[in-house]
């Protein structure tokens, strides 16, 4: 399946893109973590702490066991700080 | 009823012009930029472009279910801001005053840890800092999922219009 994946903050920083666009077999947020990890360096970095990553699907705040089943955007981002 | 993100700055006076006609408690919230340390010379705030005005959306809505709101306006401001600038209002109006302010107590809650928007300080000699989210933050929202809570409608004494 083709995801459209974001990245906001420091994540974005991390990563050195704010989207890419990927084939991904992943079932959940959480295998498709894995498989982003798995690509560089960049990516490993910016996932080695899920306790600081947040996630939305197609722009709906979403678990990282959330599955991906019909979804075109996954979003990744630390603890959101509005207000 | 709405929600709404902007760069610009906004003239609260003009935002509620005309918001809650015929209800008995309008409450207002502006945010400003704090500086708290003296080091900070502006506030950049990141958000997500396609998300951000839905869920303020989906928030204000269940403000209004819950609190029995008669109109609501969430308005919150991305991009640098200079201490002392407003970031973001919200305003709530209902029949009585418990409801607007329980609302825009429990909008703030929501905005702070659930709406799509970081924070990043820029000090006076150009380093940036995320502002990293608050445990107390959290603890406030999950104030509002305990049972215990009250939920609208309150009983409103009869002789207490506002």
């Amino acid at each position: 399946m083709t995801l459209d994946v974001l990245y906001f903050a420091w994540l974005r920083e991390r990563i050195g893109q704010p989207r890419e666009r990927i084939e991904t077999d992943a079932a959940t947020v959480r295998e498709l973590i894995a498989d982003l990890a798995a690509r560089d360096d960049w990516h490993a970095a910016a996932f080695s702490d899920l306790a600081a990553v947040r996630c939305a699907v197609d722009q709906q705040l979403a678990s990282l066991d959330a599955p991906l089943a019909g979804a075109r955007e996954v979003a990744f981002f630390p603890p959101m700080t509005g207000g | 009823m709405s929600a709404r993100v902007q760069t610009a700055p906004f003239d609260l006076a003009a935002e509620l012009a005309g918001f809650g006609a015929g209800a008995g408690a309008v409450v207002t919230f502006t945010g400003i930029v704090r500086d708290d340390t003296g080091q900070m010379a502006a506030l950049e705030i990141e958000h997500y472009p396609a998300m951000t005005e839905r869920a303020l959306s989906d928030y204000g809505a269940q403000a209004a279910a819950r609190f029995g709101l008669t109109d609501w306006r969430i308005l919150h401001r991305h991009g640098r801001l200079a201490v002392g600038e407003p970031i973001m209002m919200v305003a709530t109006a209902a029949r009585h005053r418990a409801a607007a302010f329980q609302a825009a107590d429990y909008l703030m809650d929501w905005l702070k840890s659930r709406a799509p928007f970081w924070k990043r300080e820029i000090g006076h000699d150009g380093a940036a800092r995320w502002v990293e989210a608050k445990s107390s933050d959290e603890d406030a929202l999950s104030r509002w999922q305990a049972s215990s809570l009250p939920k609208y409608p309150f009983p409103a004494p009869a002789d207490d219009p506002a």
